[in-house]
This record gives C-alpha cells, structure tokens and sequence, in this order.
C-alpha cells in the first residue's frame, strides 16, 4: 500500500509522542479504539487557565494511518481553545494526510480522541 | 519504493526477501533448463508425428518422472496443472462430482488455504455437505476428531500438509491411514510443504497431492496434481478439451514451465536436507536475537512440527502494518486486518486461537535457499529497532509496563 508523503512524514517523525500525568487537573485524556479491532488512540491535552490548549501528547497501537492522524491532531490542537479544538472534523484530518478509503476510521478515531480528551477536561473542571 | 534504506550505511540496496511462503525467486539452474523449450525446441508435446513435438514430449516425460520421484510416486500419477489452485479445486471438486452419486460429504480444516475452502464452500452450494474441523493451539488437527468426522458418505478428506502463515506441519502419515481405514480418499495441500519437507505418497497413504511450482523456485503459472492409480482415483476434469493428462485436464502442456518445475524438484531433492538444516540454523539465530533483546514476542503455531524456514511471531503491543512501514527494507507479511480489505486479522491465527489483538500484532517471516546470515542479522536488529520504536509510542505498552490488565478496559469496538 502506499502511504501519502504526509502520512510517512508524521510516522517518521512523529509530533508529541509522549504522556502527561492523567491526574493532572489541567490534562484531559481522551483513549479510544479497541485492541481487537487493530487501534488505540491516547490523546493528551493540556489547558491553561485562559483556557487554550498549551500542549498536546499522543501514544498510538495502530497502522501508519492511525499514529499519523493522531500525531497529526496534537499539531492542530495546540493553541485551540477547547470550543475550537471540539470543532476539528475527521473529514479535515483524512483529506490533509490524503487517507484512502479503507483508512478513513484512523481519521474518525483522532476526531473522537480529541472529543474524549475534551470530554475528560471538562469533567475534572466540573468536579 | 525508491527511498529505502538510503538513510542506514549499511543497509542492502534492496529491500532483504523473507516473503518465501508468498513465493520463491527462480533458482538459475532451473531457468537454464527451461531456456531451450522456449525458441528453439518450442514444439507442441502432444505433436505425435515430428521431431519438434518428440523432443518437447520427452522434455515433459521427463520432468514428470523428475516430479513423482520427489513423493515416491509413479510418473504416470501426475497431472500437470497451472498451478495449486487450480490442482485443489480440480482434487476436492473432481472427486466430489465423480462420485456424488454414492457419496455426498466432505471434510477439511479451517486452517486451509483460500482455494480449498471456497472450493467447499461452492460444493456446499449444490448440496455437498462439508465438516470443517478446527485445530489445537499448535495448529494441528485432533485425529480422533478427523475419525469421527469420515462417514461412509465422505468422498474426500483434504487437509494440507503445511501452512501458509504458520508453517505447521501435519500427520500426514496418521491422516492417511485414518482415512484410507474409513474408506475415503486423502487430498493433501502440499504447496508449502512439496520439495520442503520429505513426502512419500505410499507410506503416507495419500491419494491426491496438490504441488506448486513457484514456492519452490520453480516458475509460477504451473503446478501438478498428484493422482493415485491403485486403488485408482477418479475425477471430473473441470476443464475440458483435447484429452490431455489423460482427460483430467485438457491444454497444450507449457514444456518450458513443466521443465521448470521437474528441475525445481530434481534439486529440492537433491539438497533438502542440507538446505533445512541451513534454514533452521538462520531461523533459530533469527529467534535468539529477537527474544533477546525484546520480552513478549510469541511464535504462533508449533515450533517442532513446523517449515524450516517459516516463523510466525507476535509482537505484543505493535500492531502488525505499523510495524511493517517501520521495515520498509524487509519484505515480510502480517497477519493483522489492516494489510486485507477485510479488516479482520488472519482466520488462521484466529482458529489457533491467537487473542485478535495479539493476531493484529503478528508478522510472517520466511527464509529460503538465497537467505544469507548477514540479511537475518540485519533483519533481526531492524525488527528489534523497529518494535523498540513503537512500543515507546503504544499507549497498551505504556499500561502494561504501569501493571494494568488490558482486559479489564471496556473497550469500544468500532
């Protein structure tokens, strides 16, 4: 299969491998995907009081597609609010790293990572 | 595919073969021989009345003696065939046509290659009913499993003799004289296994063998099916004609690829013994180092009872395509879902009994005749380097090393 120049670039060399403290009140960790099916997405934010995305980590089980999706969203992210950051579309991440078809639920998976780390912020901030 | 390796001094300037269960490159002494069939003595075998037809005859003749003496077989048993696709479905739906009118049931193996399985799977559509038998953890089948399958309505038993992903080998000798005592024919798969591994039609008690030409350094497009002529098999010819191969399958003989595969098999004879011992030295040098430097590797499929030069391995926590664009200058395969269309991992590891997340993390690793130390040295630490790489990144990594039981996760299936 060949992989866009995109999707080999951000394997290489991927952006923002790595974790936070999940018990950190200003990280969100989002962790999608399933063993079985072949992919897991940990995504990491971090926000800062003003309530933008200061920094952002991911660790992926998953095919070339998945770890450069998910490397991919902690790029575009950071220095998001969380509003806007909610906003990113799986569509925007596949037709930036040119997914084929049968590779667009990587894409899906780094939307819902990023909705599930937003999901867990905002949880710690309700508590 | 032009960018390989360019970064690593010392990597080779192809990308290293270990992809011999998909195929085998040609051996340049079989090409040599098949080279005068081509142009000069290009003549038509089944032409009875001149020099050019007797030459290619003679050249076929041959290369079927060549072939049966390889299995203990009489040349006269051989049928040539395109390939051991086409000697599977012509075995299994041959024999079930011929004799349907008697006998209505088939048994094989889950673990059995694609072609045998649709071929009984479009059996089962005209009626034929078929017992497909599942195999241990080891990749072997429960014989007293098989026995109680055969009826006296079983036509045929097929059950290969050597995988394709895990390279695990079956009784055949066990497997034959069950079947033969229950009256049903035995088939056996030995794509992988003919010219790799010693096998005797007689002692086995095998009736039908399915043979390939192109995983045994031979060229690809031609195969053979092994028939029994005492107690005699007959078949159905799926494809009709001339009467060649006594009427089992009609077409002009292609004498250079028939030459090609009798010279493959000529020197698979010749050599299997020092070659398996070669390839089962590289394969346990391969398996030391990788076990050495990496913990939770697992061999699916036993490890005795297995083709030298096949090693199937999980890599836990690195899912396999990841894997593989991370050894770009390996040619291996995997069996996770993301390398078919299907996205499910592989119906052989999953019939093992292999977890699917551990089936989504394997690799196939073949060595063969042209493998060298140095290509399983240098495969071995790019592997190493590669699995290292992303496990630092696998979030399932990351939480088996902090103690958490990746089962106890609610996972959402997508």
């Amino acid at each position: 299969m060949a992989y866009s120049e995109k999707v080999v670039d951000h394997y290489e060399n991927p952006r923002n491998v790595g974790s936070f403290d999940k018990n950190d009140q200003a990280v969100g960790t989002g962790l999608v995907g399933a063993p079985a099916c072949g992919d897991v997405m940990k995504l990491q934010i971090k926000v800062g009081a003003d309530g933008i995305i200061e920094d952002a980590k991911f660790k992926t089980f998953g095919c070339g597609s998945a770890i450069a999706s998910s490397s991919l969203v902690t790029e575009w992210v950071k220095g998001k609010s969380i509003d806007e950051a909610a906003t990113i579309k799986n569509t925007d991440i596949a037709k930036h790293l040119a997914l084929p078809p049968v590779k667009i639920h990587c894409s899906v998976l780094a939307e819902d990572a990023i909705k599930a780390a937003i999901e867990d912020y905002r949880k710690k901030r309700a508590v | 595919m032009n960018d390989i390796a360019t970064d690593r001094p010392n990597a080779p300037q192809r990308p290293v073969y270990l992809d011999y269960q998909a195929t085998t490159p040609m051996d340049k002494r079989v090409l040599d021989a098949m080279m005068p069939y081509f142009v000069e003595k290009f003549g038509n075998p089944h032409s009875r009345n001149h020099e050019y037809g007797w030459e290619a005859e003679e050249a076929v003749e041959n290369a079927r003696k060549q072939i049966a003496e390889l299995i203990g077989a009489d040349e006269r048993e051989i049928v040539f065939t395109s390939g051991a696709t086409e000697s599977n479905n012509l075995a299994i739906a041959g024999v079930a046509h011929f004799y349907k009118d008697q006998k209505d049931h088939i048994v094989t193996v889950v673990t059995e290659h694609k072609c045998v399985l649709d071929t009984c799977r479009h059996l089962e559509q005209e009626g034929f009913k078929v017992t497909y038998l599942p195999v241990k953890t080891d990749g072997l089948i429960d014989l007293a499993q098989l026995e109680a399958a055969i009826t006296d309505k079983t036509a045929i038993v097929s059950v290969m003799a050597a995988n394709n992903e895990i390279g695990v080998i079956q009784k055949l000798a066990e497997i034959g004289a069950i079947c033969r005592k229950k009256g049903a024919f035995f088939h056996t798969d030995c794509a992988q296994a003919f010219g790799k591994i010693p096998l005797d039609v007689e002692a086995m008690k095998i009736d039908l063998m399915s043979i390939s030409g192109h995983k045994i350094y031979g060229p690809k497009g031609i195969g053979a099916l092994y028939v029994r002529r005492r107690p005699r098999v007959r078949l159905q010819a799926l494809i009709h004609g001339g009467g060649q191969e006594r009427g089992m399958r009609s077409g002009t003989l292609p004498t250079p690829l028939c030459v090609g595969l009798g010279k493959a098999a000529e020197i698979a004879k010749n050599e299997m013994a020092q070659e398996n011992a070669r390839l089962m030295a590289l394969r346990d040098r391969f398996l030391k180092t990788v076990n050495g430097k990496l913990p939770e590797v697992f061999l699916n499929g036993d490890l005795d009872n297995r083709l030298p030069g096949n090693l199937n391995l999980s890599f836990a926590y690195v899912e396999g395509e990841g894997l593989m664009m991370g050894i770009k200058d390996l040619c291996v395969s995997s069996g996770s879902a993301c390398t078919s269309a299907s996205l499910e991992p592989s119906y052989v590891l999953r019939a093992l009994g292999v977890e699917e997340e551990l089936a989504h993390t394997s690799l196939r690793i073949g060595f063969g005749r042209f493998t060298t130390e140095a290509e399983v040295d240098y495969a071995a630490d790019r592997i190493v380097q590669a699995v290292s790489k992303l496990r630092a990144m696998s979030p399932l990594w990351e939480m088996a090393q902090e103690g958490i039981d990746i089962k106890s996760i609610q996972w959402a299936a997508h």
